[in-house]
């Protein structure tokens, strides 16, 4: 027992812990786990680090930890690929550091009601920029949504195979993998690749009908913009082939385009994915993912989210027009049904919900037109300077904020490159010559709106240094 | 007693859908310079969002006030608050400022390793913190929550009987009844037939039921223990022995590790793998629902199969093993290495407590559900679950309400609502199905004062006594709140139930039409 009380634990006062052990009758606390056996007890001590009880050596600790990285903030980057460097609005950091929503539990309606109407907003908000009016609560990324929407798919047609591009990110495709079951097992969903075009990333409309024709496929998984950051503008004319061949469609899609590009409830998309980490959350090493999925409001889909859903709801109050906010279609979550729910649903980033609303209110409209347009004209000016150099190509230079760079003309490794640039202070694009051989020695470059003229041409400059 | 005289702030937000003005702004983009191509020309008119999106448009004091005004509605944590299963804890908020910090916050997971020692130092350590604490060989953090730890336990047993040549032969998941729904979901989301095991006369399902269940189409057992009615299972070697014995893996769900942490470890019961939520047990916060972590730990035996990336240290330097290196690896069920952030909260939390205070943790929490026993056990109408067995209950107790619902039509549903007026929240009942009636799952943890505890509990005994003096009282609850009760006799009807506020408007404006027609 330690001598002083810790300030986590307010019974850990010596007088408090014997007024403790006095009421219930106890010499020691030891008694009170009399149902562990003997032989279920671990012997000795735990080996742990020492404890630093006071918040200033804690912090110190922490701190100079910590400070053995170097961020983003200090130095230029140029890493997407599932997670984006974009600015966070201050507002955005204050409302997630606010402790009412950030030590919530699970509450009611009335009580929690702050918390569930910011959650409605996420989902609304979220509604209006895709055009569609049901959305759930979000899971824990985005090749998550992909994966339970893939799921939802199957057990709507009863079919089971999805048809993916072929160039799909890795990462996303192996999440998508473990959801979809591996063949010895019921649940299983054959994942069939469809075959893009190489010089433009879009994809291959000959291959897709040839493998609908198959008539096995659950659903058509398009991402728009693609996993290698080209436009892909057949999206409509996929949704339809999709539809015809009895199979849904479901669309990848980054919510920030979404102010210049058509949604994909516009473009005939059934069910739409994507991350929410670009609304206004810190990138966290990858700890600010989350992913959403939307559909339109029919219950073919509305009664196949695996997900928690807030809805709208009147009161019992007086006042006539006075609403709240409660889950819907509860009872067919993994809680209410246990292995007869769909999929599973728990603790998922609903605190970045909060955030990812905060986000979408502070833009509005003009924000993500004017945001879209900025990324957009960024990256291609990016992109058309960088092709500029010797021996650099862009092959898809239709794209919104992430484009392949290849250096197969400079005799050089993206390894060799991305040294080079960071002995100059610069993260290089995300090496695609292990995930995507086909491209040869390729990266996969982010500009967003953090990144100016000077950082370009800073970056410009040090691309022609290293291949030189 | 004099209870807390709580109101809750009333701000009769509108939804954000409602507010603004056109041409108000609540953020401006950076602009690029005009010699940059124009969009235009850019993005094909075809490709073009056609209308923009019906967002809000407010300036950025009246967003931040909105989401304030949410912020001070939420009662969340702000009160008392004893939900069972969760253990509350306190959220320190030094780990919230540091993880804050851009030397966290502002990392790409793809970042050169050597920008990137600091944090995998922080992984690693903490690594080797839950395997000490458990016994187990290597833990991975990818997973995002507790039930995203099961889900990787499924994962992790079709692999493991894939590399044997037995997937597809061995189809059946072993849970209980009183293990958290999310082991029996994930199993059955993984391709698993689930066996549910039933309670046993001790409060335990019997042995003999297990053995009964066995069989060479057995996968894998997924349990937890304590349960969350604070009943031990003392059979829980044996139990994975025998499944061992048929062929199958054993998994713990450490979701109530608060009570016996620093006194049992799943690896020594002969677990091969096992789950801490390090978003209730180690002290980083709920956030309503995450961002989570279900730190998911193994036996040597199943390291192969692990998720991927793993944290490496070679004396010098801390590095990342992946997918490409381990054939075994089931992959990934999440982008990433995991909410990274979480895990530094944890490290932070086990170094700010050390083995002493992390034993003092759990003896507290202990205690105070002891001590909460002697109180409740008073109150009129509510009965201990499980009777029969006499031994003290680790860190939480459930309790049965239902003599107060046979006598006065009051429920706990009734009772949760009214105790929110009191500036507690809202109790946790139990999961689906409700094998006690009426029941209520109080757990007070290590951070809650006695004087706390003692509130709570006057505040049930006074609803309670409402329930007999004054049941509508109690029946149309909340009446401290920003809204009153909830109605939700139409949330799952078409009809009304709207996610969106456009599905609402479209809906609304129906039912208007309908009942003018």
């Amino acid at each position: 027992m330690t001598r002083t009380a810790h300030p986590y634990m307010a019974n850990s006062a010596p007088a408090l812990r014997q007024e403790l052990l006095d009421a219930v009758g106890v010499a020691d606390a030891e008694e009170l786990f009399a149902q562990i056996p003997a032989d279920h007890r671990l012997r000795g001590e735990l080996r742990l680090p020492p404890a630093l009880r006071s918040e200033a050596e804690l912090q110190r600790h922490l701190r100079e930890t910590l400070q053995r990285n170097v961020s983003c903030e200090q130095r230029l980057s140029f890493l997407g690929g599932g997670v984006w460097q974009h600015h966070v609005p201050a507002v955005c950091d204050e409302i997630a550091q606010r402790t009412e929503f950030v030590t919530s539990e699970w509450g009611t309606p009335a009580s929690d009601l702050g918390r569930n109407q910011a959650w409605f907003e996420f989902a609304s908000q979220l509604g209006e920029l895709l055009e569609l009016d049901f959305a759930g609560l979000p899971v824990y990324s985005w090749g998550c949504a992909a994966g339970h929407a893939i799921r939802m798919a199957a057990r709507i047609t009863g079919r089971r195979e999805v048809l993916v591009p072929a160039t799909l990110d890795r990462e996303r495709l192996a999440v998508i993998r473990s959801y979809c079951a591996p063949p010895q097992v019921r649940d299983h969903v054959a994942i069939a690749e469809v075959a893009v075009d190489p010089a433009t990333d879009r994809l291959d409309l000959a291959d897709l009908e040839a493998q609908l024709a198959r008539g096995s496929a659950a659903a058509v998984y398009v991402e728009h913009p693609t996993s290698l950051g080209a436009l892909e503008p057949q999206v409509a004319e996929i949704a339809r082939l999709a539809r015809a061949a009895g199979a849904e469609t479901i669309a990848g899609v980054d919510p920030l385009s979404l102010g210049i590009l058509s949604p994909p409830g516009a473009w005939g998309a059934d069910i739409a994915v994507g991350p929410t980490q670009p609304l206004g959350i810190h990138m966290n090493c990858g700890g600010g993912s989350g992913g959403f999925i939307a559909t339109r409001d029919e219950e073919r889909y509305a009664r196949q989210y695996p997900t928690l859903q807030v809805s709208v709801a009147p009161t019992r109050g007086e006042r006539p027009d006075e609403r709240g906010f409660s889950m819907t279609l509860f009872e067919q979550s993994s809680y209410g049904r246990r292995e007869e729910g769909n999929d599973w649903t728990g603790n998922s980033v609903y605190l970045w919900a909060v955030v990812n609303a905060t986000y979408m209110a502070l833009l509005g409209p003009q924000g993500f037109a004017e945001l879209g347009e900025t990324i957009v004209r960024r990256a291609r000016d990016a992109a058309r300077r960088i092709a500029a150099l010797p021996g650099v190509e862009v092959p898809f230079p239709d794209h919104f904020k992430e484009f392949v760079v290849s250096f197969e003309g400079t005799g050089r490794t993206v390894a060799e490159v991305n040294a080079g640039l960071l002995e100059r202070g610069i993260f290089g694009g995300q090496d695609l010559s292990a995930s995507h051989p086909q491209l040869g020695q390729s990266a996969l470059w982010c500009v967003t709106e953090v990144h100016s003229r000077d950082d370009v041409e800073r970056a410009v400059a040090a691309l022609a240094e290293v291949i030189a | 007693m004099s209870l807390p005289r709580y109101r809750s702030a009333q701000w009769d937000e509108p939804v954000v859908l409602e507010m603004g003005r056109p041409g108000r702004r609540g953020h401006l983009p950076p602009q690029v310079e005009d010699d940059v191509a124009p969009l235009a020309e850019l993005v094909p008119a075809g490709l073009r969002r056609a209308a923009p999106p019906r967002l809000p448009e407010l300036s950025e004091f009246e967003v931040q006030r909105h989401y304030l005004h949410l912020s001070q509605m939420t009662l969340g944590m702000m009160g008392i608050n004893l939900f069972g299963t969760c253990t509350m804890k306190y959220n320190a908020r030094v780990s919230e400022h540091v993880a804050a910090r851009p030397e966290l916050a502002e990392l790409h997971p793809g970042q050169p390793l050597e920008t990137l020692q600091g944090v995998l130092r922080i992984v690693h350590d903490f690594e080797r913190i839950v395997c000490e604490l458990s016994g187990m060989a290597r833990f991975v953090f990818q997973p995002g929550g507790g039930a995203d730890a099961a889900y990787t336990h499924a994962c992790v047993t079709r692999a493991w009987l894939a590399a044997r040549g037995e997937l597809g032969r061995r189809t059946e998941v072993i849970t209980t009844i009183q293990t958290h729904p999310c082991n029996a979901a994930t199993a059955a989301a993984a391709g698993f037939d689930v066996v549910t095991l039933p309670l046993g006369p001790n409060g335990y399902p019997e042995i003999e039921a297990l053995r009964a269940a066995l069989s060479d189409r057995t996968a894998a057992l997924m349990v937890g223990n304590p349960d969350d009615m604070g009943i031990y299972n003392p059979e829980l070697k044996q139990w994975v022995e025998l499944v061992h014995a048929a062929g199958g893996l054993a998994f713990y769900d450490s979701a109530t590790f608060n009570g016996v942490m620093s006194r049992v470890r799943a690896r020594e019961l002969g677990f091969d793998a096992c789950m801490y939520m390090l978003h209730k047990t180690f002290g980083a916060p709920k956030g309503g629902g995450g961002p989570a972590v279900g730190a998911y730990g193994c036996s040597e035996e199943l390291v192969p199969f692990l998720p991927r990336p793993l944290v490496t240290f070679d004396g010098e330097r801390y590095g990342l093993e992946q997918v490409e290196e381990a054939p075994q690896s089931i992959g990934k069920v999440r982008e990433f290495w995991g909410n990274v952030p979480v895990v530094v909260k944890a490290y932070a939390w086990v170094r700010a407590l050390g083995a002493a205070g992390i034993r003092d943790a759990a003896d507290l929490s202990v205690l105070a559900n002891n001590y909460m026993e002697t109180r409740m056990a008073r109150l009129r109408g509510v009965a201990r679950t499980n009777p029969g067995v006499a031994a003290p209950r680790l860190e939480m107790t459930r309790w049965s309400l239902e003599q107060v619902r046979e006598e006065t039509g009051v429920d706990v549903h009734d009772i949760s609502n009214r105790m929110v007026d009191f500036g507690v929240d809202a109790p946790w009942l139990a999961h689906e199905p409700w094998l006690t009636p009426e029941p209520i799952t109080p757990e007070p943890g290590e951070l809650w004062s006695k004087e706390d505890v003692d509130t709570w509990i006057d505040v049930l005994a006074h609803v309670i006594e409402e329930a007999y003096t004054d049941p509508e009282k109690v029946r149309s609850a909340p009446h401290n709140h920003a809204i009153a009760q909830v109605d939700l006799s139409r949330i799952d009807d078409p009809s009304q139930w709207a996610t969106t506020w456009r599905a609402h408007l479209r809906k609304r404006a129906a039912t208007s039409a309908g009942a003018g027609a």
